[in-house]
């Protein structure tokens, strides 16, 4: 659905004499299917909004080639436009005029006849659970339904790619998880979601895919999950009770046991699914009439990864 | 044809912005009308060396001089308000969109222009108890001489803020172009009461034409040099000034 190759993009800053160049997005290749939703994992800064919006067309790229949708971006960027769907940072809702009023103009811009883009915005605002509030100044809305409307005046066109720029910034706990619901409802509609984030929650657990970036390249690609075991695998802590050694010594030479360590806190097994293993440490440990207190799993986060890959946490930012 | 159904779309989206914030539109004509009552009174006695004898007389003047300030000066501070949507993200949402992209700027500029002729409309309606009378047929093409201006003040001043994309340059700019232009022009008291080293100079200045041919519109001389040169001036100066910020316009928001 998004093939991207070789991407680049600098901006020139500063004024006359001391200008100096910002190499925002340097070579970025990516690869997205149909139907999945994607994820540009990176801090401020790192190039996720110059990648979005140059493949939405508002940006013309110093080098490289997009298909998106099957529209080449640097021969028809028209056509891309048909397809795509864009959200940007801060939303876009002007607060004197109604949702409704912002959906009708929104499906008119893409060349939709009145009566229709009428149709469409009642659509849109009963799936967004906006109709309530649908003849209200958006003045007065909550963050959360003012980001409503902005991405439902994204997919008013019903477009293929859906681009989200940082969509759960500065919503509420609960309201992000709402958010993130509604954009699962529409990958399972078949869209693809592209979408940027800082916040390592929302890529986890809302993203099919992730690639995290940094000062405009991407440093590792994958499923939320392969990035993690690519790392390291999980640790299964087991708190032992002065049997240490002889837990140790029964748990070793298991296939799924990886690495083993014997420590002041218990017993460190480093495997590949903590889960599983989990089960069958507790058997392989009742079966030797061991007695232990403590079962702790520790799965490696993305913030894991980005500290492997870049050598800095997300988090500190 | 969809530039045209684009040019309306927008038109009629900021049209309906300026409905939604009458404050705007109600400051925009709180100090006209300041000068029509508090100013304007004085200028029987003060244009009589130019023939005036009544107060109709005077309004005849004074008013359509107030109306090109008008258009001219709220024209120009058009480009804040472009400023402003293009960092709020408003013209980005319309971006992504096929929309035509000169319909993004002149469905804008045409809502200013038609926002400047209703507050015209209401200056010279509060002018009539005053003693204010013109001719309707000449009345309509002082505005649509005042319409042309008010495009031009507009387009001039949407260039000039993609050029200069920063507020605080912008104001100290706009106001460097816009004074000798309105003092140079004549609009507050008629140049003929000026010494004739200043009309010489005044000569130069396009906005002396046009608001000369406007004032002649309002004071019944249709056949007046000003009128036809001045409207073939602001006519050849909108077409100019509207290529200008739409091909400024494109370049910048591609």
């Amino acid at each position: 659905m998004i093939e991207v190759k070789g991407l680049r993009k600098s901006f020139t800053l500063g004024k006359r004499r001391k200008t100096r160049t910002v190499e925002a997005v340097r070579g970025v290749d990516l690869s997205v299917a149909e139907g999945e939703i994607f994820g540009f994992l990176g801090p401020n800064g790192a190039g996720k909004t110059t990648t979005a919006r140059i493949l939405c067309t508002l940006l013309e790229p110093d080098g490289g080639e997009a298909v998106i949708a099957g529209a080449d971006l640097r021969k028809d960027p028209g056509a891309v436009r048909t397809k795509v769907g864009y959200v940007p940072q801060g939303g876009t809702t002007t607060d004197e005029v109604t949702a409704r009023e912002e959906l009708v103009l929104q499906a008119r811009m893409y060349g939709i006849g009145k009566a229709e883009a009428i149709e469409r915005a009642e659509k849109a605002l009963a799936a967004f659970e906006l109709t309530e509030f649908a003849d209200r100044a958006c003045r007065t809305y909550s963050g959360g339904q003012r980001r409503r409307v902005d991405i439902a005046m994204g997919i008013i066109h019903e477009p293929k790619v859906l681009f989200l720029d940082e969509p759960t910034t500065g919503l509420d706990p609960q309201s992000r998880a709402h958010l993130w619901d509604e954009v699962r409802r529409l990958r399972d509609t078949g869209m693809t979601v592209f979408l940027t984030t800082h916040y390592l929650e929302e890529a986890d657990a809302l993203c099919d895919r992730i690639a995290i970036i940094d000062h405009g390249e991407i440093v590792a690609l994958g499923t939320p999950t392969e990035l993690k075991h690519g790392v390291a695998g999980d640790v299964v802590t087991v708190g032992l009770n002065g049997s240490g050694p002889r837990a140790a010594e029964l748990l070793d030479g298991h296939d799924y046991v990886r690495k083993l360590e014997l420590g002041d806190d218990g017993l460190r097994l480093y495997v590949d699914d903590g889960t599983t293993a989990m089960a069958q440490i507790m058997r392989v440990l009742d079966a030797g009439d061991i007695h232990f207190d403590t079962v702790e799993l520790h799965r490696p986060s993305l913030d894991d990864v980005f500290l492997i890959k870049t050598g800095r946490s997300l988090r500190d930012k | 044809m969809k530039f045209l159904r684009d040019t309306w779309l927008i038109f009629t989206r900021q049209m309906l912005l300026v409905w939604r914030t009458p404050a705007r539109l109600v400051i925009g004509f709180v100090q006209p009308i300041a000068y029509l009552v508090l100013f304007a009174p004085l200028l029987k006695t003060a244009l009589a060396p130019t023939g005036a004898q009544t107060y109709a007389d005077a309004y005849r003047v004074y008013v359509p001089g107030l109306l090109v300030v008008l258009v001219l000066l709220s024209g120009f501070f058009a480009g804040f308000q472009l400023l402003g949507e293009l960092r709020s993200g408003v013209i980005e949402r319309s971006r992504v969109t096929p929309v035509s992209r000169t319909a993004l700027i002149l469905g804008r500029a045409f809502s200013e222009v038609v926002t400047l002729m209703g507050q015209a409309v209401v200056i010279t309606v509060v002018a009539l108890p005053f003693g204010l009378t013109v001719h309707l047929g000449w009345l309509m093409l002082a505005y649509l001489m005042l319409a042309l201006m008010a495009l031009m003040a507009c387009a001039l001043s949407y260039a000039m803020a993609m050029l200069i994309p920063s507020p605080a340059a912008l104001g100290p700019l706009i106001n460097s172009i816009s004074q000798p232009l309105s003092l140079l022009s004549g609009v507050l008291l008629p140049l003929s009461l000026a010494p004739g080293w200043l009309v010489a100079i005044a000569e130069w200045n396009p906005i002396y034409w046009t608001t000369n041919g406007t004032r002649s519109l309002f004071t019944g001389n249709p056949g007046d040099v000003s009128v036809w040169a001045g409207m073939l001036i602001v006519i050849a100066l909108a077409a100019l000034t509207v290529t200008w910020a739409t091909r400024m316009f494109a370049r910048q928001v591609r």
